[in-house]
């Protein structure tokens, strides 16, 4: 090798190898960690680790806890992924109208965005178990009445509408450039030759549109699988573990519990349905765009 | 539709986008003015505006809370974590660019499949690894962390700008007596400033926003960055609500700010990343 190759080689490694060695150290080698780790049995602590196959994959698939997280997750993504796509073109149509007070509008709907998640757990709390019992009596509801963090159902209720109060203005703002993004003489010529308002939005700014579909439904899939911080701090999974997602679930029982493998083999599980999930919901909308 | 329906309906439509922005403001309302109230008055009336405005529980919860340490913690770990990300791809992407090949291909290829990789998935080996690395409970540990899983999605938005740049500014420099490292740092990053400005922002809210890695990572109180110590103090002190809502007030106020002035440039950044993805 003469100089100026070994130069331009040493230049290469300077500029790429900061980025390849935190790459390999905190994304590839947990990740080929993770999936050994789901073969073997460990306490995370300890020296004995013995390869035990695919006992600890057997042993979610049988555990009740697992199954009704995974009831949860999938409940949660698809309720949030409809109300945050629906919600946020609806809100992204409402504020596309020149008004006057549109921006504090658009403000206010994409300001809890940007919030803390973790705080925003509380902060709804707050209002679920303090002032909604106060609501009840004053106008006589009896369901409102009620701790809804205590109730199954009603603490679903809570969490996906809390989660939709939280993101739907991402998604506002994502439909929003998508809709600045259809041309105007398009819209003319759709009204000139008789269409009205509904159909014009059926059949011409929907298929103009169908990309940022793609993208808000891909990243809200996401989302829901990937939720938290919520779960952590407005019920704590509760009550009885219904809303206890699949992360809050890996979490615990790693750290309180010390399952190290056998979370292990739940994250794996759980980065495959994600991956299987928005692939095929990608894959398949995509056609979609392409056949107009 | 005649002129005036017209305006009535644009006016129905303001008036009801005027009650729900409003309505979506509520929790924010309601936690400052519970902040600004003594404990009876709250219990009392959680809705009215406080009688006589006072700032004790703020006081009380800036020194139980250790707020300027926690406060000074986040602002560290988001700087030097956006620092390290815009630097570290930007540099990468530009010799994956410049230099194709096999190596630069399987590089990015790899980088680019690693983006389906969730965060929760590697959690728990990942603090294995930091833990024999030494990184457990210090701040460059989870600064590290951040860089790592935010590199992705930056080396591919920078990949693909730069591929737009043109080389012949970069050749004019090298004519010029320029090198690789001052090419890029006196011609090509300044032009990534789109870019830049993007990675950034979203990162930087990302970031600071962040729960899950202080909490993997965070065992010395001095160490607390903002989510992480407001959450601890709001499991201690859940019956005295009045101090919970401070602590969640003076939580929430440092982004609120940042979104304000940068309002803009946040929403540039969403769109700009969703429609790469």
């Amino acid at each position: 090798m003469n100089g100026t190759k070994m130069k331009r080689a040493l230049t290469y490694l300077a500029f790429v190898s900061p980025a390849a060695a935190l790459f390999a150290v905190f994304i590839v080698l947990p990740f080929v960690r993770a999936f050994l780790y789901s073969f073997q049995d460990w306490d995370g602590i300890g020296r004995e680790m013995a390869w035990v196959g695919p006992a600890n994959y057997l042993r979610a698939f049988e555990e009740t806890a697992f199954r009704a997280s995974v009831w949860f997750t999938a409940r949660f993504v698809a309720v949030t992924a409809v109300l945050l796509n629906v919600l946020g073109l609806l809100l992204a149509l409402a504020v596309n109208v020149k008004l006057k007070t549109g921006h504090f509008a658009r403000t206010a709907f994409f300001l809890p965005t940007v919030i803390v998640p973790v705080l925003v757990g509380y902060l709804w709390g707050f209002i679920i178990v303090q002032l909604l019992p106060d609501i009840g009596e004053w106008t006589g509801i009896r369901i409102l009445q009620k701790n809804w963090l205590s109730l199954p159902d009603y603490a679903f209720i809570s969490i996906a509408a809390v989660f939709v109060w939280q993101h739907v203005g991402y998604y506002m703002v994502i439909y929003l450039a998508a809709l600045q993004g259809v041309p105007r003489d398009l819209l003319e010529a759709a009204a000139m030759d008789g269409a009205g308002r509904w159909g014009t939005f059926r059949s011409v700014v929907i298929p103009l549109i169908r990309p940022a579909v793609t993208v808000c439904t891909f990243l809200a899939v996401a989302a829901g699988f990937k939720s938290f911080d919520l779960n952590y701090s407005l019920t704590q999974g509760g009550p009885f573990g219904t809303t206890e997602s699949l992360t809050l679930q890996i979490y615990k029982d790693a750290f309180q519990r010390n399952l190290f493998s056998y979370a292990s083999a739940k994250a794996i599980l759980f980065f495959a349905a994600l991956s299987a999930v928005t692939l095929i919901q990608v894959a398949y909308m995509k056609r979609k765009e392409v056949q107009l | 539709m005649t002129r005036s329906g017209c305006g009535i309906g644009k006016g129905l439509l303001e008036a009801g986008l005027i009650a729900l922005a409003l309505l979506f403001l509520f929790p924010f309302y309601l936690t400052l003015v519970n902040g600004m109230k003594p404990y009876d008055e709250m219990a009392r009336s959680l809705l009215a505006f406080p009688r006589a405005p006072e700032l004790k529980n703020f006081a009380a919860v800036w020194e139980k809370l250790n707020y300027p340490r926690s406060f000074l913690n986040s602002l560290s770990v988001t700087a030097a974590s956006v620092a390290g990300i815009l630097l570290a791809s930007a540099a990468c992407a530009y010799q994956l660019v410049r230099r194709p090949g096999r190596i630069s291909s399987a590089i990015f290829y790899s980088i680019l499949a690693s983006m389906i990789i969730p965060f929760q998935t590697v959690m728990v080996p990942l603090v294995v690894v930091a833990k024999e690395l030494g990184l457990v409970d210090t701040l460059h540990g989870v600064i590290l962390i951040y860089c790592g899983f935010s590199l992705p999605m930056a080396v591919f938005l920078y990949h693909g700008f730069i591929k737009a740049i043109p080389r012949e500014l970069e050749e004019a420099a090298h004519i010029d007596g320029s090198g690789t490292f001052g090419t890029f740092f006196r011609i090509v990053f300044p032009l990534l400033k789109p870019v830049t400005a993007s990675v950034a922002v979203i990162n930087a809210l990302g970031i600071w926003n962040d729960f899950m890695v202080p909490l993997l990572m965070i065992r010395s109180e001095s160490l607390r960055t903002i989510p992480l110590a407001s959450s601890i103090f709001y499991g201690v002190y859940k019956s005295d609500w009045n101090l919970a809502m401070a602590a969640l007030t003076l939580g929430m106020l440092p982004v609120v700010v940042f979104f304000l002035f940068m309002q803009r440039f946040i929403v540039q950044g969403i769109v700009a990343g969703a429609v790469k993805t």
